[in-house]
């Protein structure tokens, strides 16, 4: 197919960047999202041009490096990461409109790359459990429930890219940090720290600039890995029954 | 040269017990004045710098992704191996560890690779204290599966994503160091040289990759967590920044590097769709515990498939070959990952593969589903069903998959002693970027498991020997070995810029992967390999001459980064064919064609090759220089594998 592709150029973070226009042919449906972009940038690289940057590195939608913002949508139409999303997703003929993440706790770094290290530092703030290595029980110890096993593994599927973020008109972080908090409160061993770690991921996450969740869904619907919003609610109740027991704040 | 393995004295299974009592220890409160370097954040990155912080050095840790999170480990898929022998099936640690032995052709290390086994119980404590939400049965108690090479059910998983979990659990320890101030983390940082200073490690050189900026970074220690080199075939299951450049500039800085040429390619991957493939895909080996491998059994109804004459779920029982049950009943479908990948390169050969360009196998999942029902299969692997659907548009439930074999892992690497440290001091290696325990295959959900006891439970020791022995106190980066270290990452730098030729970065590196694939992949010859050694030299000489890299280094430049990566695959794939050259012999994943039994299998010789071939860099366009390590096993009886 042939494609009309619009995608945001700039230089580095302080400049200011704008769309710019290319026409690529000879896509096939079966090229990955990002293929597409190989091919474009091979044949820029052969005329000289400056490749399109932008972040990836698994292809395999795990790795959360990859955040595109396709048509208006975070990872595209399709509910998957943008390494997943295939080119059958698109027609012959199509303007594709290609942006970076868009948040003021991201800022761009260049061309579609930007700087998510806003979430690494929420997960330093509390999203561990505080064990050194060695000297822990046997794994066996502890039974978990398999349901309950399951709901923290269905939390702790978030792979960090930023997406939710992307998809939330407040570019608010809760369903990433609320991902974590619940994989930790719902698990056995999470439970001496639970009420600190909601409290001080939700602080680091207002330092950060990222906006305040109301409620709209749009994070779950764009999800790639469908985290649920129930875990929103989740370390809502951490966190109501944290400061109201606080003595941190 | 003679290596010096420091393999402990006393039996097996006392060598670590002892050793850790033998080995010299850094009280505690001389800890913090000893800086440690990490690059890489990886299983072995993230768990060495965790860990090491809590003890109390000052730890540095170096990644080229965003974010220590996002190391390659996280697409790992199907499991963890551990001894635990939760399910009574008569695992132990003695049948892991010689499970681990035979599975790698008998070229590993017994001590090593003992030890790896005795940790191994302690991983999965470990995991879990973090809250890594490993799978459970409804009992509340850590399920298990099967993977191949094993006759006992000892790999605990999450899911498909076990390498995203356990890495997300080393992560956060990570990061609780960051938090207290004992980790400083330097993400979106590429190193690019080792400094030594006096023969030891005293540091690195790293480029910025937002600004371009070159700096050094001094150290007590130096560890390479850098993960494996499989991209050098170009298309590989490795994620697409992963690179040999941090053990190549080590390796020409002194370190060997040992049993290159020994790759796994995996069986269970989706096969290639065209030319503008960037990477391939694994299906995790975990779906050979229920899918069933098959082709047809003749060429004549091959044909048909591929022409489309006929659909897969049509043909009949009798006109299947269900290869890997037929010649190997006991291990079935579950045979070890370079038998299973040789076999589907031999009905392909034959003509009986089933694709449109001929070149995949069928992994059927009908009869599981039949057996257990949709759901059941489905909570085992949808994710990967899904995944499958995505990139290929065909639904597993109803159509056989396709799969063909891909490179997926490398077994050698920077060569090492029992603690872990290569032969430069200071200098040490965990995790896929060392050699050390799985021979010439690995066995599925057993890298997990070495990266983790390579961080959390060997480093923590070994370190300290070395540590102990050496002065703490400041080292300073105005040595001029960093000077003279910036001065040569910045000529190299200026001189990929300055070759303005006209070929993309690209098309050497399709081209060295298409070299290595053809003739250094799942069959080698010894003509073959010449003939790629010959070409290896020409390509890199043109990409010298002719490579086209675009930008300037003061700003982010992804052309940048793959040129100095590229450049590296090329040197490397060049020691990798004198490697397989050598060795005379077919092993695990090295099956030299000259090499093998009436029954097509690999063919050992012990004489001769019972040894760690580690290379030593002599010079610029020079021969590099080979030392023997020789493998001695007192404890297991070298015998041809066999897996029927
Ligand atoms: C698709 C797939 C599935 C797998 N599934 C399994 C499985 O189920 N079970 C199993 O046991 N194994 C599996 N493996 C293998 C296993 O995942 C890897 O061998 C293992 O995770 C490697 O871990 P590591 O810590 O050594 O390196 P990696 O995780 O590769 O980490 C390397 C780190 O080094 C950094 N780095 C590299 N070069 C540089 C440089 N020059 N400068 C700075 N930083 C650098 C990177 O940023 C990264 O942080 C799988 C592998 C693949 C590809
Ligand atoms: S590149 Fe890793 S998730 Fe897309």
């Amino acid at each position: 197919m042939n494609l009309t592709l619009k995608i945001w150029r700039q230089k580095n973070n302080s400049d200011k960047g704008g769309f710019k226009d290319y026409k690529l042919g000879g896509v096939s449906e079966d090229m990955s999202f990002l293929e597409m972009l190989d091919v474009l940038n091979e044949e820029l690289s052969g005329k000289g041009e400056d490749p399109v940057h932008f972040d990836h590195d698994c292809r395999e939608g795990i790795c959360g490096m990859c955040s595109l913002y396709i048509n208006g949508k975070p990872h595209g139409p399709q509910q998957t990461t943008t390494c997943q999303l295939h080119m059958r997703s698109f027609h012959d003929g199509e303007t594709i409109t290609i942006e970076p993440w868009r948040a003021k706790a991201f800022p761009v770094l260049k061309d579609l790359v930007t700087d998510r290290s806003a979430f690494d530092r929420i997960i330093q703030a509390g999203g561990y459990v505080s064990v050194n290595t060695g000297g822990v029980p046997d794994a066996n110890e502890i039974p978990i429930p398999k349901t309950i096993a399951d709901m923290a593994m269905d939390a702790a599927q978030c792979i960090g890219c930023g997406a939710c973020v992307a998809a939330c008109k407040n570019a608010s972080a809760m369903l990433f940090t609320s991902a974590k908090v619940s994989q930790l409160a719902l698990l056995p061993q999470g439970q001496v720290e639970r009420k600190t770690r909601a409290e001080k991921m939700v602080a680091q996450m207002d330092a950060e600039g990222f906006g305040a969740c109301t409620n709209t869904g749009a994070c779950e619907a764009e999800c790639p890995k469908g985290i649920s919003i129930t875990n929103i609610a989740r370390m809502n109740r951490e966190y109501f029954s944290a400061v109201v027991s606080s003595q941190n704040v | 040269m003679i290596l010096d393995s420091k393999i402990p004295e006393g039996p097996l299974a006392e060598k670590w017990t002892k050793h850790k009592f033998n080995v010299k220890l850094v009280n505690p409160a001389n800890k913090r004045k000893y800086d440690v370097i990490v690059v890489g954040t990886g299983l072995a990155g993230a768990s060495a710098a965790a860990s090491l912080a809590e003890l109390g050095y000052n730890v540095k840790a170096f990644c080229f992704q965003d974010s220590p999170r996002r190391a390659h480990s996280i697409a790992a898929q199907g499991g963890i191996n551990a001894a635990k022998n939760y399910q009574n099936d008569g695992d132990s640690v003695y049948r892991l560890f010689y499970d681990t032995i035979k599975g790698g052709d008998y070229r590993a290390r017994e001590s090593n690779v003992y030890r790896l086994a005795e940790v191994s119980v302690k991983i999965i404590d470990q995991c879990v204290a973090q809250g890594v939400p490993f799978a459970r049965e409804y009992g509340g108690l850590l399920a298990n599966r099967s993977f191949g090479g094993a006759q006992v059910s000892r790999t605990f998983y999450a899911r498909g994503q076990t390498g995203q979990q356990l890495l997300l659990g080393a992560y956060s320890a990570l990061s609780r160091q960051v938090a207290n101030g004992k980790v400083k983390l330097y993400p979106r940082t590429e190193m690019m040289d080792v400094v030594t200073i006096d023969g030891k490690a005293r540091g690195i050189i790293t480029r910025n990759l937002i600004t371009g900026a070159i700096e050094s970074h001094s150290a007590h220690a130096v560890l390479l967590c850098t993960g494996g080199y499989g991209n050098v075939f170009f298309l590989s299951t490795n994620a697409m920044g992963s690179n040999v450049t941090a053990a190549w500039r080590a390796h020409k800085k002194g370190a060997l590097m040992a049993n290159p040429c020994f790759t796994q390619i995996h069986p269970t991957c989706i096969p290639v769709s065209g030319d503008h493939q960037s990477k391939l895909t694994l299906m995790s080996e975990s779906l050979r515990n229920d899918g069933r491998v098959w082709v047809p059994a003749t060429v004549a109804t091959a044909e048909k498939l591929r022409k489309g004459q006929i659909k897969a779920n049509e043909i009949k029982e009798e006109d299947r070959d269900y290869f890997l049950e037929r010649k190997y009943p006991s291990f079935g479908n579950l045979v070890p990952r370079d038998v299973a990948s040789r076999n589907a390169k031999y009905v392909c050969d034959e003509g009986r593969g089933v694709n449109e360009t001929g070149e995949a196998v069928f992994l059927d999942f009908r009869d599981a589903i039949k057996r257990d029902g949709k759901d059941t299969i489905s909570a085992k692997y949808g994710n990967l069903f899904d995944m499958y659907q995505q990139i290929t548009g065909e639904n597993p439930y109803e159509m056989p998959m396709m799969i063909y074999p891909a490179v997926h892992y490398t077994m050698g690497g920077l060569w090492v002693d029992y603690n872990l440290m290569t032969n430069v001091p200071g200098l040490y290696a965990l995790g896929e970027a060392n050699f050390s325990d799985h021979g010439a295959n690995r066995l599925g959900a057993s890298a997990l498991m070495q990266g983790l006891a390579d961080g959390y439970f060997v480093i923590p020791y070994t370190i300290g020997d070395y540590l102990a022995q050496n002065p703490a106190g400041k080292i300073g980066t105005d040595h001029q070995e960093f000077q003279k270290a910036e001065k040569e990452v910045k000529d190299r730098i200026q001189k990929l810029l300055g070759i303005k030729g006209e070929k993309t970065i690209d098309h050497f590196h399709k081209r060295l992967g298409k070299i290595m694939w053809d003739y250094c992949g799942m069959a080698r010859t010894e003509e073959g390999l010449k003939k790629a050694k010959a070409m290896i030299k020409e390509l890199k000489a043109e990409f010298w001459s002719n490579v086209k890299v675009l930008g300037d280094n003061e700003e982010l430049n992804q052309s940048l980064e793959k040129a100095h990566r590229v450049a590296d695959f090329i040197e490397l794939g060049e020691l990798m064919v004198d490697d397989a050259l050598n060795r005379n012999e077919s092993c695990g994943g090295h099956f030299r064609e000259e090499y093998q039994t009436p029954e097509g299998e690999a063919l050992r010789d012990d004489e001769g090759f019972a040894y760690v071939a580690a290379w030593k860099y002599i010079g610029e366009g020079q021969e590099e220089e080979l030392v023997k390590e020789p493998l001695i096993f007192e404890n297991v009886k070298l015998t041809q594998r066999s897996y029927k």
